[in-house]
């Protein structure tokens, strides 16, 4: 099925297989590999990407759905060199160990970043009327949607504390 | 053969002029991870467009396939090759070697019809998209017969019989010294069969040039994964190539290779286009090796004042019928108390399940989960601090040998550990300090995991642009292998970091045994140490020899190497005049590490505590933890940063064993009870809650010439025990069946009238 798709910026028009997953589709069809398949399933994060700038798991979507969608992959957060402040914070921080999660805990802190800004509350809210506070316990609740089997856990705690104080 | 006197001198690494060992530097390989740009196996460039290959499991423990229809699948869209046991190309006979010298033997896929565990793989498809590949293979038609399968490892604990080649290790009379003791504890505890989970899973992308087939796999192991797929295909090794240069996470659980490996190199060939084939995380679990389920009987006798007179842990386990796998859960308790009367061994159940292997600290990790608690036991028997009776039992040379330590600090990780973490505050009465609805508690136990060396080489190039390039046969797979060889080599040649490259996961590179068993960092780093002193010394005559340098004619064992150049007195030269002059390749040179004659006189292990705090819901049954810290000596700690994660890393495991982790069989199929990460419970984010460890000073000058050892499972030894001892200490139940779930405490807590 014709799709039109931006992804990192860029349009694409594609005659995508109906059965094709977005993830699929970024990494076989786009050849953007940075997104990872860690179930296909929506149970670890690896594939984590922003649409509209909102994250999602793009195992659990189908690429037809995302007709007129923009898309950011990790490939599409640095400005040539310069690292965008959640990559720089997992880097300073230590907060991967293989890697394999980390472009969906990237993508995952910088829409969690987002949601907060935003003011929408979680589950480790306690006042849900007023701004949401980043607490240690917001950031582990909202990242609890990527696995990270290396458990980085602490490292990307402190990677999402450092990159939310330099976006503050 | 050197001896560990060679390696007590003062090296450059020891020396540590310029400060790199030791630094917390970032990865190596780092913004390649955070850009999504490190290609991993299933995502290197392929020479042409590939074809996607899907495999077929069966569904059965064990029989045989009656029954074959591959004509719809044949016949669906964009397929080009469906095979099973009847046409699949043909492979060496498994477990032949062709070259009596290979690390691993023919190990050929879909090879008949036999079928010996749920999830095998019993057909092969390969098309021109994934998703015609998958559906296809959903049109594989096959029906079994099925033969009767033993399951269930505790209804078979009967049938447990000596493990292979191995006998019990006794010393005195443990019965005798048992029956004497004033005190005793004995007790069993089980640890459930539990999976790796690597994020990554099984992948590899292979094409052919000419009679060579290209593979990048992602194994732990370079070597034995070319050498697996020569022996199957029946070629010599120097026909395979073998890339592994990303690996999204082993565990063990990578330490050899899968039939994604044998079935792309085998499609491709036959097709002649490359070949991209990746286990689905189903196949994760039913089709690459797990840590099998253990039951472990401990018993402890003392004297009132905590001595331990007699000590014996007896472990029963289980892998495949004909995959023989010992998880030794026995063999750390030989050096960790001294106790005059010891038993400790191994029995083996054979089931029709997937195979059992190594995973993360194989042995300890589960084994530490009952010695570790039963000491817990003995001490509240004792009415002893938990540290007390640790020190009271701590050996003046090793208990199962009488070898004297090369260094053992267990004493100081303990009670350093008591210190930071605040253990006097713990209340010695189970069930005393509540919160509202919640029981806290606090636990501690011991970390102990063997260190060893094995023989290993690198290759090394300085080039006229003044860059060393170390080239390693050698993995990372999280470990951090890139960015520790990158400070190793920068150290011993006096260069910076921006002057180092390295380059791994070739097996046309010099070999190194692979990352497992925690040898890693130890054994590749010392080869590119070893190796870096070659080169050191071969620019040193080189100098010395060429009247253009300034060093010419001088005694080259006078020559030092700071700041990229190599200095004698006031003279100098740089490193990149010196290789622009030796030629367009500048200089190569190979080194290598084999361990020392003597270095088996001393008792080398990775020591440390764990402490932790939990919760436990009185209403839910709950366990949560809410503090861990660790106190870790592990010989010379080559990056602090990345040492700390690879412990930290472990700790969490340990969460994992003790609270959520833990795969059932099912004993109507023989499959696992959980198959995906959403029934697979491996620790999230919001189940870690300020978590620390630090690593003491340490180093090992018996372990290596650098001082270094192994961190990579010393996290997760003890660490599971250490929260079932606080649980226990929160809430007086002590529950010996790991994972510690909320059905079990609710029931222990309700048993107690609580
Ligand atoms: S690959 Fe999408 S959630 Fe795991
Ligand atoms: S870094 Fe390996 S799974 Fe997260």
């Amino acid at each position: 099925m014709l799709t039109t798709i931006r992804v990192n910026g860029v349009d694409h028009d594609v005659d995508v297989d109906p059965r094709t997953s977005l993830l699929d589709l970024l990494r076989e069809g786009l050849d953007l590999k940075g997104t990872k398949k860690g179930c296909d399933h929506g149970q670890c994060g690896a594939c984590t990407v922003l649409v509209n700038g909102v994250r999602i798991n793009a195992c659990l979507s189908l690429a037809v759905m995302h007709d007129g969608d923009a898309v950011v992959t990790v490939e599409g957060l640095a400005s040539g060199e310069l690292l965008h402040p959640v990559q720089q914070a997992f880097l300073t921080e230590d907060a991967f160990q293989c890697g394999y999660c980390t472009p969906g805990q990237i993508c995952s802190a910088v829409g969690l970043l987002a949601e907060v800004a935003a003011g929408q509350p979680s589950e480790a809210t306690a006042d849900l009327d007023g701004p949401v506070t980043l607490t240690d316990a917001e950031i582990r609740e909202r990242m609890s949607g990527n696995i990270c089997r290396c458990s980085a856990y602490p490292q990307i705690l402190a990677a999402v504390r450092r990159a939310a104080g330099a976006a503050a | 053969m050197s001896t560990v006197r060679d390696w007590a001198a003062p090296n450059p690494v020891t020396e540590n002029r310029s400060g790199l060992i030791g630094k917390p530097v970032d990865r190596y390989e780092g913004r390649l991870k955070v850009t999504g740009t490190a290609p991993y196996a299933y995502e290197v460039e392929t020479p042409a467009p590939p074809l996607f290959g899907h495999i077929v499991s069966s569904t059965l423990a064990r029989g045989r396939i009656a029954s074959v229809d591959i004509s719809a699948a044949e016949a669906a869209p964009g397929v080009v090759r469906v095979w099973t046991h009847l046409n699949v190309p043909a492979q060496a006979a498994r477990g032949t070697r062709l070259n009596p010298r290979s690390q691993r033997a023919s190990n050929p896929a879909l090879e008949s019809d036999r079928v010996e565990h749920y999830g095998q793989s019993v057909a092969f498809v390969l098309a021109d998209t994934p998703e015609n590949a998958r559906a296809a293979g959903g049109l594989v038609r096959i029906t079994y017969e099925a033969e009767s399968a033993d399951l269930d490892f505790l209804s078979s604990l009967d049938q447990a019989g000596p493990a292979p080649g191995e006998e019990d290790a006794r010393i005195g009379d443990f019965e005798a010294g048992y029956t004497a003791s004033e005190v005793t504890v004995d007790a069993t505890w089980f640890s459930p069969l539990q999976n790796h989970a690597q994020m990554e899973p099984c992948a590899t992308t292979a094409w052919w040039e000419g009679d060579k087939v290209v593979v990048h796999t992602s194994i732990q192991m370079v070597k034995g994964g070319q050498h697996a797929l020569a022996e199957t295909l029946g070629v010599p090794s120097d026909r395979v190539r073998l890339f592994t240069r990303y690996i999204g996470g082993g565990f063990g659980g990578k330490g050899q290779s899968y039939d994604d490996l044998t079935l792309a190199a085998l499609g491709a060939r036959e097709t002649g286009r490359p070949v991209r084939v990746a286990y689905t995380r189903q196949q994760m679990f039913q089709a690459t090796i797990h840590r099998p389920a253990v039951q472990m009987r401990v018993r402890l006798g003392a004297d009132r004042s905590g001595r331990l007179n007699a000590m014996a842990l007896e472990a029963v386990t289980h892998c495949a019928r004909n995959a023989p796998f010992v998880e030794h859960a026995a063999n750390f308790a030989r050096n960790l108390y001294a106790a005059p009367n010891r038993l400790t061994g191994h029995r083996l159940v054979r089931l029709d399940i997937p195979h059992a292997g190594a995973m993360r600290a194989p042995g300890e990790a589960p084994g530490m989960l009952s010695l570790e608690c039963a000491m817990d036991e003995l001490a509240e028997t004792l009415g002893l601090d938990p540290i007390e009776l640790r020190i009271r039992n701590e050996p003046e040379v090793d208990p199962d040998n009488a070898k004297p330590f090369s260094v053992r600090q267990l004493v100081r990780c303990m009670q350093e550990g008591a210190q930071q973490f605040g253990w006097e505050r713990r209340n010695p009465v189970p069930g005393a300090v509540r919160e509202g609805r919640w029981y806290v508690g606090m636990g501690m136990a011991t970390a102990i995991r063997g260190n060893f060396l094995l023989p290993a080489k690198a290759g090394l190039r300085l080039t006229g642009d003044g860059v060393a390039t170390l080239t390693q046969g050698m993995t990372d797979i999280g470990t951090g292998t890139y960015t520790i060889l990158a400070q190793i080599t920068g150290e011993t040649l006096g260069l910076t970091l921006d002057q180092v490259r390295v380059e791994l996961g070739d097996s046309d590179m010099p070999p190194a045994p692979g990352s497992g068993g925690q040898f890693g960092a130890a054994t590749a780093g010392s080869a590119a140490y070893e190796t870096g002193m070659v080169m050191r010394r071969r620019l040193a005559e080189l100098a010395a020899g060429d009247p253009r340098s300034p060093l010419y004619g001088e005694d080259p064992t006078l020559m030092d190497f700071a700041n990229g150049n190599i200095v004698l007195g006031n003279r100098s030269e740089s490193l990149a005049a010196l290789a622009a002059r030796a030629g367009p390749e500048g200089v190569y040179v190979e080194g290598g590490i084999s361990p020392a004659a003597d270095a088996r006189d001393w008792s080398q292990h990775t020591y440390g505590a764990q402490f932790a705090e939990v919760g436990v819901d009185s209403v839910t049954g709950e366990v949560r933890l809410r503090r861990m810290f660790g106190v870790f000596a592990a010989g010379r700690i080559l990056n602090a940063k990345l040492a700390k994660s690879q412990i930290t890393g472990g700790m969490i495991w340990g969460v994992g064993a003790a609270l959520t982790e833990s795969n059932p069989v099912d004993p109507r199929y023989g499959s696992f009870l959980h198959q995906d990460l959403g029934g697979y419970l491996a620790p999230v984010h919001a189940d870690i809650v300020n978590l620390d460890a630090v690593l003491l000073d340490e180093a090992d000058d018996k372990a290596n010439p650098m001082g270094i050892k192994g961190v990579g499972e010393l996290g997760i030894c003890g660490a599971g025990a250490a929260i079932a001892n606080a649980v226990y200490n929160a809430c007086g139940v002590r529950l010996r069946d790991y994972p510690l779930t909320p059905d079990k405490v609710l029931a222990a807590l309700e048993a107690k009238g609580l």
